[in-house]
């Protein structure tokens, strides 16, 4: 049976073009791979090849033929043991029958794939919290959060052999900041591998090793430097879960500190909070108490999709109490009321949560009753939690050392407009980084982080005192 | 200024010794390419694939040759131009083929396309659409079959357009220092997209960018099968021996544009036609078999049915499945 040579689509916008020249005439005999025709597309002119093999029997379409649409016949392949003459009479009838399977596009299906059905509204509430963990009763022990974040890799490591550490002096030098101390001499060097400085390479490499089943702990000296393994994060470890259509998935933590350092200028203060928490498929943790650290750090290796786990470098050496016991976990995704209040909700992360208890410490004392809710996981936001207590206080400001613009605080103002603006007494306020890069001297940079000052300016704010 | 033009120099390997049977075995597996990827034009062509499309026509001995010499459990992964690599690590021309069309029954549902596909039975590992993105990760997979010890190696391909970026040197750094079971594979079709190597490199031996790292290393003829399949017997070996990482340049040739929409002015007619008159891999394969009286003209044209059936049964099921669900948008994007 005759193959129709149909107009091809030579791009993803074409949708007709121009047989400028037949290089195959009638009668020809074409083998696949041979250049039939030249057409001018919307951007180029470009050769078309035969995908069958026979004698070209009939041109349909003449070349110098303008605008003729995709998917028209152009011309009639006879097959070997066809006699090409009568084909090349019997025309390109629509009512001929089409010799290959691909030939039978349906055209119409393809067509009717265009409109565009609405897309389904997302999960009624894309994320649900998960139950607060209950109050521990258990044993603890006042650490410090490095010691804290220590614990819960041992932990991790020890229960599970798949769980690696690797990055730039966690393990001869004990950790850049201390964090990883006795680990190497506890796991050896295979499980905590020191790297060189080649944060785009040794991401790749984690992601490679998390595809290939393993659980990579990767620590960035700072979040700062994770700037160059972005592309590694977001592309590879975020996407290909859904990319393989749930096939592949990468359990892996990138931790490490974030946020605002002490008079280290622009390149390594800045918090990346807002980077992370914009694209699925991460998940995005900040905590700030120390059995945070260790029972979300415990969540996140335990968790099978890639997580931000940002810390602090100025919460290192800060003490609290711990639980000590090896299946303490902090459940991703659920903020922890720090301090109940009902005349104005304050909203922060990481290291903001302690400049929030000051300034609701010293609100109490001019009678204002503040709220503080330390979100703990930055994606997926606890929006329930937020708003349950907005609905109390009927006021919100937000602190973050980012920047305000595009940043969590404007997130949430979103969310608070969405689902509680019926509640709202005063505009939300934000608290955040003044929108400048992290300067040096020591007073400008006190100018450009949040202060107390500033939260209590801003709760009067909202509060109209 | 060098041109587009220059030789390929390449360094003679010795051709592997392989009995007729396996030969015809080799020279089936690059036709179902070769007739895959001819139909997913056509299909491209009627509107039935859309988006970025780069075709392996041409590059066929490259991935068989390489993927003849692995053993069950090897890994694999490459960048866009992979609906080749994924035929020979085994995977279902079907699924492959219902990817491209966007449809429910491919390899990743319709949501990743064709440069997005993975198979953990096959040890396939993408398909990833980021330039050289793709050799941190086999680094990695390499990593975790060295703490594994389960004696696998990790097959890592990049083209001639990778080898500039700077992630593929913090590869092969670590690889070697860490004595990784990898090989690189760099696929040098001689253009990345439009610019040639010698616009883009200012060292043109590919493989010598190993010599830093005291990886060993090797320029091969990609177009013939037999070189291939020597060269990746010496590299594997290599790297499953503990050994650490092998590089291995081959010299091959895409006959189709960078993707579906390239008019290719950067090269000549002659120049594409000099390469599938004078080197084309399956050609290669079929005089030898015909020459060394290891096959016949029937023989060869059972395959060729056999091959071609494949690919219309391939085509014709990535027609007729449904596309995804539209409940579908919102799956897959956390476990």
């Amino acid at each position: 049976m005759p193959v129709e040579i149909l107009m091809p689509a030579l791009s993803p916008t074409m949708t007709e073009g121009k047989i400028s020249k037949w290089l195959k005439q009638e009668g020809d005999s074409v083998k696949s791979g041979d250049v039939l025709a030249e057409i001018e597309t919307d951007k180029a002119t470009m050769e078309v090849e035969a995908v069958d093999e026979g004698i070209l029997a009939k041109i349909v379409v003449p070349e110098g033929t303008d605008h003729v649409a995709v998917n028209t016949p152009i011309g009639l392949i006879a097959g070997e043991d066809e006699d090409a003459a009568e084909v090349a009479r019997s025309g390109a009838s629509p009512t001929q029958p089409k010799s290959t399977p691909a030939q039978e596009a349906p055209v119409e299906q393809v067509a009717a794939t265009k409109p565009q059905t609405k897309a389904p509204a997302a999960p009624a509430s894309p994320h649900v919290a998960p139950e607060p963990e209950l109050e521990w009763t258990g044993k603890t022990e006042m650490m410090t959060v490095r010691e804290a974040l220590r614990d819960a890799m041992a932990e991790e490591m020890r229960r599970d052999k798949s769980v690696f550490l690797m990055g730039e002096e966690v393990g001869e030098y004990q950790g850049a900041y201390k964090v990883s101390q006795g680990l190497l001499q506890e796991f050896g060097n295979r499980r905590v591998v020191d790297t060189p400085i080649t944060e785009h390479g040794f991401a790749g490499l984690g992601v490679g090793a998390g595809f290939g089943g393993l659980k990579p702990i990767v620590e960035f000296m700072t979040f700062n430097f994770a700037m160059q393994a972005m592309d590694q994060i977001i592309n590879s470890a975020a996407k290909t879960l859904y990319m393989s259509g749930g096939q592949m998935g990468c359990p892996i933590v990138f931790r490490g500190p974030n946020g605002i350092a002490s008079r280290v200028a622009a390149q390594h203060s800045q918090c990346y909070a807002s980077w992370y928490a914009h694209v699925p498929g991460l998940k995005v943790v900040a905590p700030y108490t120390g059995a945070d650290f260790k029972g979300l750090l415990k969540s996140a290796i335990r968790d099978p999709n890639p997580v931000i786990f940002l810390e602090h470098e100025l919460l290192y050496g800060s003490s609290f109490e711990v639980p000590v016991d090896g299946d303490y976990i902090v459940p991703i995704g659920k903020a922890r009321v720090a301090r109940k209040g009902d005349a104005v909700t304050i909203v922060a992360f990481s290291r903001s949560v302690m400049l929030a208890m000051e300034a609701a410490e010293a609100l109490a004392a001019d009678g204002i009753s503040a709220e503080v809710i330390d979100l703990r996981s930055i994606r997926p936001l606890d929006i329930e939690t937020i708003v349950a207590s907005v609905k109390k206080t009927n006021r919100i400001v937000t602190i973050e050392e980012g920047w305000a613009a595009m940043g969590i605080g404007s997130e949430i103002a979103a969310l608070i407009m969405e689902n509680a603006f019926d509640w709202l007494d005063a505009p939300l306020r934000r608290v955040a980084g003044k929108d400048v890069p992290l300067p040096y001297a020591a007073n400008l940079e006190q100018l450009a982080i949040p202060q107390v000052a500033d939260v209590v300016a801003a709760v009067k704010e909202v509060t109209y005192r | 200024m060098a041109t587009a033009r220059r030789k390929p120099r390449v360094v003679e390997v010795e051709e592997a010794e392989v009995p007729a049977a396996q030969l015809l075995q080799l020279y089936r597996d690059m036709l179902l390419i070769r007739r895959f990827e001819e139909k997913a034009g056509q299909m491209y062509g009627m509107g039935l694939i859309g988006g970025f499309c780069h075709l392996y026509i041409g590059q066929e001995a490259v991935v068989v040759g390489m993927q003849s010499e692995t053993i069950e459990g090897d890994s694999v992964v490459t960048s866009y131009r992979d609906h080749g690599h994924m035929l020979a690590c085994g995977m279902d021309p079907k699924g492959v083929m219902a990817e491209l069309t966007g449809r429910r029954t491919g390899y990743s549902k319709g949501k990743g396309g064709s440069m997005h596909m993975f198979s953990r039975e096959k040890r396939f590992y993408g398909g990833h659409g980021i330039v050289a993105a793709q050799v941190p990760i086999g680094t990695g997979l390499a990593f975790s079959h060295r703490y594994n010890e389960d004696g696998h190696v990790c097959l890592t391909y990049l083209g001639d357009g990778a080898i500039n970026q700077g992630q593929v040197y913090e590869s092969f750094n670590m690889a070697a220092l860490w004595k990784l079971p990898v090989v690189y594979v760099i696929e040098n079709n001689r253009y990345g997209m439009g610019t040639s190597v010698a616009r883009a490199s200012a060292s043109q031996d590919l493989f010598t960018r190993a010599q830093p790292y005291g990886i060993p290393a090797q320029q091969v003829d990609g177009m013939n099968i037999l070189a291939v399949k020597a060269a990746a017997e010496v590299a594997i070996k290599h790297a499953r021996s503990g050994a650490g990482p092998y590089v291995l340049e081959m010299m091959t040739y895409r006959y189709r544009g960078h993707s579906m929409s390239d008019p290719a002015k950067y090269r000549s007619k002659d120049e594409v036609n000099r390469m599938r008159a004078e080197h084309d891999c399956i050609d290669q394969a079929r005089k030898r078999l015909i020459d060394g009286n290891m096959s016949d003209e029937n023989a060869l044209k059972a395959i060729d049915k056999e091959v071609k059936d494949i690919v219309a049964a391939a085509a014709q099921f990535a027609q007729d499945s449904p596309e995804p669900d539209p409940s579908e948008l919102w799956t897959d994007i956390l476990k």
